[in-house]
């Protein structure tokens, strides 16, 4: 079973809980009154990069019949692509900058570069995924409706087909992520008002309209003889941006030591314990400025989750105050390198394929997942003991 | 022109043109409108004039007295404030001004006197207002004005010696010294150039507020007159009681420039849903969220703990304050209604 007595399972005090709380409600504070003109500048130039580069890459394919444009341009485009989802589309729309005030790039009026419209996106992301995160049975992020990612999860013979499941969900994200807000398993029990899912369905199908006309139809269109050449090199532009963007979000809940809660937990929890869940359920990966950069500073996904607000160009500083945090209270601050956070993801993707008989670990000593009842945070400070006990 | 930009923004989607145009010419783009500074012409010690050339999307169809929305960006934010048109429409000429008096309070005010420079990019917002005159303008016209709300006034004068229909004006102006007074020796010229127009400066630092009770000693035929009256509240509020007292309301026209508080107004207030909506009175520990789902308003919303942005709307006019941190957001600000509060009375864009 997942969490459901953070304060146990984690070892903590009210007191310990209470004063947590205050140091991250002193870092956020902290953090606003600085921001400022080197930040509007940082966004401002990530802007500028990124338009320059989707220019570049647009240009280049109007020669992509000639293999070398066609390689450049496709990478160009791509990183385009990456850096418009992660660093600018995913923040912009938390409001990460709206203190700006600039009605270009606010979390109101930004729509991105992928099937989904972002009005969805904030409710099915910012909303309900930032508010219940890794509460079993309330975040659709758990699974996204079509993975089982913890023993939490009943298993279904449909599971069986997890490592194909994912390989297609990875291939085609941007439509994953497109229809996650519809909330198909609502749908099917008929909790859902049909007006709603259609309303929705008409804005979703707006949108891939538009951005399969721009990607698969207009510009092959617009190169002439190479139209099969700039199509295929769209194509592989935005193949790159799913797996990429993809893995850097598995990379976030799903690798050992990021926890899953219960409903209970969620219903009895204060404020301060909101953070504590954070940071509990949340994986960080090691990376470099260019690393973190082209993951939308995701790779600080324990400090994204504790402050989804704030500008993410500041969560690398942020996460020294963190780590200290942790330190400090003898809580994990789970990270790893990026290799290593996602074959641990990939490992557990394909053992809850199978029935929890066939497995070894218990449900509430798992690596995917603990609780209070049987690894606490303190045997999973040491991720070697770990696997041994999980076998 | 539309139907091209209609084209190109089918490969430019989600985007517009003028998301990557501007950042080759801040002035091309109509998404948002935009200006460039070309001159800062300093008018007395607090107040200069601000010539702006705008940018694309830009309608040169403004009347004299309207004021324009100005957004510049200080330490990484877009403030707006708004401040009366000062030049008046032409064909030859793109450019258009405003006149900026610094307040000592006022932060943005002064960065706008002493911070701009030539080549500063600011955000426009279109022209607004009904501080008018009629075309054709009336026969015999009273201009009453108080410091920095002689700059509507200027607009219009400058705008009827320009067509030549300088009608029989009397201009009544209010201000501490004759150092202070705005546009001085242009005023003096058009006074030397049209026999029509007379000019009574008040300065109150020698000679006293001017009293309105009193005013037919400096304009005896001011009851036949059409009246435009810009100036300080209490100016505004007296002029209103005298016109009131001679069942002259129908002849009196006033600007009142909203004054930015900053939260000084206490706690709470009056929140209006939109524009002529519901209203609720609410203290100032309500959020307007709930304030607005109270009286029956379908406010978005989503986490309601300020972190989704769900709920985020312009906040019209008015002031609120953000309950976490007490910051005070202002006119033009986009605000969430989730962790926002009153601090006097406001009106949201819902």
């Amino acid at each position: 079973m997942a969490v459901t007595d953070i304060k146990q399972f984690a070892h903590l005090t009210d007191a310990d809980v209470e004063a947590i709380g205050r140091e991250l409600d002193e870092m956020r504070r902290d953090l606003e009154e600085s921001r400022g003109a080197r930040d509007a500048a940082y966004i401002r130039n990530a802007i500028k990069l990124q338009r320059g580069l989707a220019v570049g890459g647009r240009a280049a394919l109007f020669a992509s019949a000639f293999p070398p444009a066609w390689i450049a341009g496709t990478a160009m485009l791509g990183l385009a692509k990456i850096i418009e989802n992660m660093e600018l589309g995913h923040n912009v729309i938390h409001g990460q900058w709206d203190w700006m005030n600039d009605p270009e790039v606010h979390s109101s009026a930004w729509e991105w570069d992928t099937a989904c419209p972002s009005e969805q996106w904030k409710h099915s992301h910012n909303f309900v995924h930032h508010k219940y995160t890794n509460v079993v049975g309330k975040d659709d992020d758990v699974g996204y409706g079509i993975l089982r990612v913890t023993r939490d999860q009943k298993w279904h013979p449909v599971y069986l087909a997890q490592p194909l499941t994912n390989a297609l969900l990875a291939t085609f994200f941007q439509y994953g992520v497109a229809l996650h807000d519809l909330n198909i398993k609502e749908i099917r029990r008929g909790r859902k008002d049909p007006r709603t899912t259609w309303r929705q369905l008409k804005q979703i199908g707006r949108k891939v309209g538009r951005q399969i006309g721009k990607d698969y139809v207009l510009f092959p269109l617009l190169s002439g003889p190479q139209f099969l050449s700039t199509l295929t090199a769209n194509a592989t532009a935005n193949l790159m941006r799913n797996l990429w963007s993809y893995t850097v979000i598995f990379c976030g809940h799903f690798p050992d030591g990021a926890e899953k809660f219960t409903v209970e937990e969620f219903e009895n929890e204060t404020p301060h314990e909101w953070y504590l869940r954070q940071m509990l359920g949340s994986a960080n990966f090691r990376a470099g400025p260019v690393m973190a950069f082209m993951s939308g500073n995701l790779c600080y996904q324990i400090e994204h989750h504790l402050f989804p607000d704030l500008p993410s160009n500041r969560y690398a500083e942020m996460s020294q105050r963190i780590r200290a945090l942790c330190e400090k209270y003898d809580l994990p601050y789970t990270t790893g390198s990026f290799t290593h956070q996602y074959m641990q993801t990939l490992r557990t993707l394909w053992k809850l394929s199978l029935p929890d008989r066939f497995l070894t670990a218990t449900p509430d000593a798992a690596p995917e997942t603990a609780s209070e009842q049987g690894g606490t945070v303190q045997a999973l400070r040491r991720p070697t003991q770990q696997h041994r006990r999980a076998g | 022109m539309g139907l091209l930009r209609g084209l190109v923004s089918r490969i430019t989607t989600p985007l517009l043109p003028d998301d990557y145009l501007h950042l080759l010419n801040p002035l091309w783009s109509a998404r948002e409108l935009r200006g460039v500074v070309v001159n800062v012409v300093p008018e007395t010690e607090s107040a200069a004039t601000l010539v702006i050339k705008p940018g694309w999307g830009w309608s040169a169809q403004y009347r004299a007295g309207q004021y324009i929305g100005i957004g510049v960006q200080v330490d990484g934010r877009w403030h707006w404030r708004s401040y009366s048109l000062t030049s008046v429409p032409t064909e030859a000429d793109s450019t258009i001004s405003i006149t900026v008096k610094a307040t000592p309070e006022g932060f943005l005010s002064q960065h706008l006197v002493g911070g701009l420079v030539p080549g500063t990019v600011v955000r426009l917002a279109a022209p607004k207002g009904d501080f008018v005159l009629p075309d054709p303008p009336p026969e015999k016209i009273l201009f009453l004005t108080g410091g920095a709300g002689l700059t509507p006034v200027m607009g219009m004068l400058r705008m009827l010696h320009r067509r030549d229909i300088m009608t029989d004006v009397h201009l009544v102006h209010s201000a501490p010294t004759e150092r202070d007074v705005l546009f001085r020796k242009e005023l003096h010229g058009l006074a030397d150039r049209h026999q029509s127009l007379r000019l009574h400066e008040q300065f109150t630092d020698t000679m006293g507020m001017l009293a309105l009770d009193r005013l037919d000693e400096v304009v005896p035929d001011w009851v036949e007159r059409e009246a435009w009256v810009c100036g300080p509240p209490p100016m505004l509020d007296a002029a209103e009681r005298v016109w009131k007292a001679q069942h002259l309301t129908g002849k009196l026209h006033v600007e009142r420039f909203s004054i930015q508080l900053d939260g000084a107004g206490g706690e709470g207030g009056t929140v209006t849903f939109g524009a002529g909506g519901r209203t609720a009175d609410v203290d100032g520990a309500t959020t307007l969220l709930e304030a607005g789902e109270q009286v029956g308003v379908q406010m978005p919303f989503g986490c309601r703990m300020g972190i989704c942005q769900s709920c985020v709307v312009p906040l019209v006019a008015g002031t609120v304050r953000d309950l976490r941190n007490g910051t005070v957001h202002v006119e033009g600000d986009r605000i969430q209604t989730c962790i926002s509060a009153a601090a006097g009375d406001c009106v949201l864009g819902v």
